[in-house]
């Protein structure tokens, strides 16, 4: 993807496109779209309690973001981010259960835990990738589902919780990434440790892919793979890198999930934020900072749309509408990028047009 | 060297139909034992709307358009059928259920125009743009059927009855195993299937579409407009895949319920399986079809009991990523698919 324009304004456009869509949507059953928009935001953000379900919301979509970035800076789409989820979450989850440990060095097996099983996850579609050339994205689909069922009879049978069948038992609240001085500052809610992971893997990853050799490879082979491999890039290795990468990450996205944000493990549900994060991805324009953002934001449309149900006749569906007009809108950013080009061609014009000569006009007016 | 032939022949037209019809001898010699006759029909419920699904896929990909979207496209006509029936059944009773099925097909075709502006026009990243088709129609499928059915489930009261095929159900072996007990939407299923292989190969029609995604600027040289080309492949994609979506409904679901659970993506698998190619892609989903049947019901069969389910469950899914393993070194994909003009 190359944008011509400013990557924050084709971010901007989508979105104030997208909730028009939504807008738009809520106005077509005969809903008043200011109100409707008022409770989503006042949903997300109202209360501390509500500010720190916002923000835990955020953490995993911010980590899958983080994930399809990563992929995407090599050339690969990872739609698998929601298996490597729930495989990332199973790891963690076990180590909650059974793994007794003073807390500092707990902390550091259940992430190595979670990043083991997501980047195991994804380096399997990575390697078939370049051994095989198999195209990652129905790789990755495949092993979602793979995943999927994997959970669905893994559970039940060795997790089994007291009294449903169709969720993991759940873990002690000491052995979650919650924190007692996080849950009394956000005033209970979800809030959780995730964010300083989300925060460390924000600054991790904008380090390796800007100031590391393989940063440097892996946005080369992104790029142009050819063009990489005859400067003397090993293409195959870095694919595979890049998938265990990502893997890893969305990993790490199960584990705040399952783990923080909730208790337990749910069997017969792909994760939606696994496919959420894709907004994420887009709408950061692949940029750590940039998915540090728009995790933000996606998070408070989806921490907020229950609110929103409740007060209006808006189903909380919206939210989910709203970010896939926005996925959509950005895909489509050529439109975009060639109306900010014309505004800012324009502009020139004009500031030409008062200072300078016709004949400078005319020059500009032919690029 | 002579691994490669075997390989060839195993891959080409008369190895892919060879194998068919092993298949379908060992089936008809396994009828004698009841389990085969009694899975049958249910392996055919699940295979037809994978199968018309799959095709839509052939036509965009052919034309030269990835479709990641089929999955939602599917989902929208699930949706749209289930609406249309929900409101028609009452009045028009059975003949509420061909109508269904044309909304479905209308309501994919509509649909897919998002995806065909975006990748054709717009020069969109396809896969991206297929996704937002996924989701975009899983989120705003739900939100229409809470505000219009009240709830996110829509369910309907009638389905398509199976029926005996006369004369034909009365073959010994063959008959009882194909021409009994079958849907008459499975019946246009393969209608539709044996009009695409004519369409796509047989007519210069055909030939046309396949080369706008296999070299788009010769088509254009030689006069043929491959926006429109394109176009018709994207629509066919959405039409057929909301045929499937709407086939599940009147078949074995009998309610919307918000998602196709991944039967788009199995269709895309199977198109990649049965390398681009109608006879393939038949075989493909009858694999996946059976497959899925048999993990059904491999709970309730004693003599599949021992097998832990999880491995059938998983099977299609790691079988299909063994055959793009195997298919990898001769990939039959069109060569300018996912490519805009």
């Amino acid at each position: 993807m190359k944008f011509k324009s400013n990557a924050f304004l084709i971010a901007l456009s989508a979105v104030i496109l997208g909730l028009i869509a939504g807008g738009v949507l809520m106005m077509a059953i005969g809903s008043n779209p200011f109100e409707g928009f008022f409770y989503l935001f006042r949903g997300g953000l109202m209360n501390m309690e509500r500010i720190g379900n916002t923000i835990a919301t955020a953490i995993t979509l911010m980590l899958v973001g983080l994930s399809v970035a990563f992929a995407f800076k090599t050339g690969l789409f990872n739609i698998g981010a929601a298996g490597q989820m729930l495989i990332g979450g199973l790891c963690a989850t076990l180590v909650a259960h059974y793994v007794f440990l003073p807390r500092p060095l707990y902390l550091i097996v259940i992430i190595a835990a979670a990043f083991l099983g997501g980047a195991l996850w994804g380096v399997i579609p990575g390697l078939l990738k370049a051994k095989f050339n198999v195209h990652e994205v129905v790789a990755t689909i495949m092993m979602n589902w793979i995943a999927y069922w994997s959970i669905y009879y893994f559970v039940p049978a060795y997790l089994k919780g007291p009294s449903l069948e169709t969720e993991s038992k759940s873990i002690a609240i000491e052995q979650t990434l919650r924190s007692p001085w996080l849950t009394k500052l956000f005033d209970g809610g979800y809030m959780n440790l995730g964010i300083f992971v989300a925060i460390a893997a924000v600054l991790v990853v904008k380090f390796v892919l800007d100031k590391t050799t393989l940063g440097f490879e892996l946005k080369a082979v992104g790029s142009n793979r050819f063009c990489a491999e005859y400067a003397g890039i090993r293409v195959n290795r870095n694919v595979i890198i890049s998938m265990m990468i990502a893997g890893g990450l969305a990993g790490l996205a199960g584990m705040t999930y399952y783990t923080g944000y909730s208790r337990n493990i749910q069997i017969g549900v792909l994760p939606s934020m696994g496919f959420d994060g894709i907004a994420v991805a887009l709408l950061g324009a692949s940029n750590p900072i940039g998915v540090f953002f728009s995790g933000l934001f996606f998070g408070m449309l989806q921490s907020g749309k229950g609110f929103m149900n409740a007060m209006t006749e808006v189903p909380p569906e919206i939210a989910d509408t709203i970010i896939a007009t926005i996925i959509y809108f950005t895909a489509t950013s050529v439109l975009f990028s060639k109306f900010w080009d014309k505004v800012g061609r324009r502009r020139k014009e004009r500031e030409q047009s008062r200072t300078g000569t016709a004949g400078e006009v005319k020059e500009a007016k032919h690029e | 060297m002579s691994d490669l032939r075997a390989k060839r022949f195993f891959t080409s037209r008369w190895g892919i139909l060879l194998l068919v019809a092993i298949g379908l001898i060992l089936l008809a010699i396994l009828a004698s034992i009841s389990l085969v006759g009694r899975i049958l029909p249910y392996a055919i419920a699940y295979t037809i709307p994978l199968l018309v699904t799959a095709l839509g896929g052939l036509y965009s990909e052919r034309s030269g358009v990835t479709n990641l979207g089929l999955e939602g496209l599917m989902l929208v006509g699930y949706f749209a059928s289930a609406l249309t029936i929900r409101m028609t059944e009452q009045t028009l009773l059975e003949n509420a259920l061909p109508l269904g099925l044309l909304a479905g097909v209308v309501a994919g075709a509509l649909f897919s125009m998002l995806h065909a502006f975006a990748s054709i026009n717009l020069k969109a990243d396809q896969v991206i743009s297929g996704t937002a088709i996924n989701m975009l129609a899983s989120a705003l499928t739900v939100y229409l059927a809470r505000t219009i059915a009240g709830s996110g489930n829509v369910r309907i009261m009638l389905g398509i009855v199976r029926k005996n095929i006369p004369v034909l159900s009365d073959i010994p072996g063959i008959g009882t195993l194909f021409f009994t007990q079958s849907y008459w939407s499975t019946w246009v299923a393969l209608a539709v299937w044996g009009a695409s292989w004519f369409l796509l190969y047989k007519t210069s029609f055909g030939l046309r579409l396949r080369a706008c995604g296999e070299h788009p600027s010769a088509v254009a040289s030689a006069g043929v407009n491959v926006y429109r080309m394109r176009y018709f492949g994207v629509g066919m994609s959405g039409a057929l895949a909301g045929l499937g979506g709407s086939i599940i409904l009147v078949t074995y679901s009998g309610e919307f319920n918000g998602t196709v659970a991944g039967l788009g993506f199995l269709s895309i698998a199977a198109l990649i399986f049965g390398q681009w190619k109608p006879l393939g892609i038949l075989g493909a989903t009858f694999f996946f079809g059976t497959a899925t049947t048999i993990a059904n019901v491999s709970q309730v069969i004693p003599q599949l009991g021992v097998i832990p389910p999880v491995l059938f469950k998983v099977f299609p899914y790691v079988v299909t990523l063994l055959a793009l393993v195997a298919f990898s070194k001769r990939s039959a994909a069109p060569k300018a698919v996912g490519e805009p003009f």
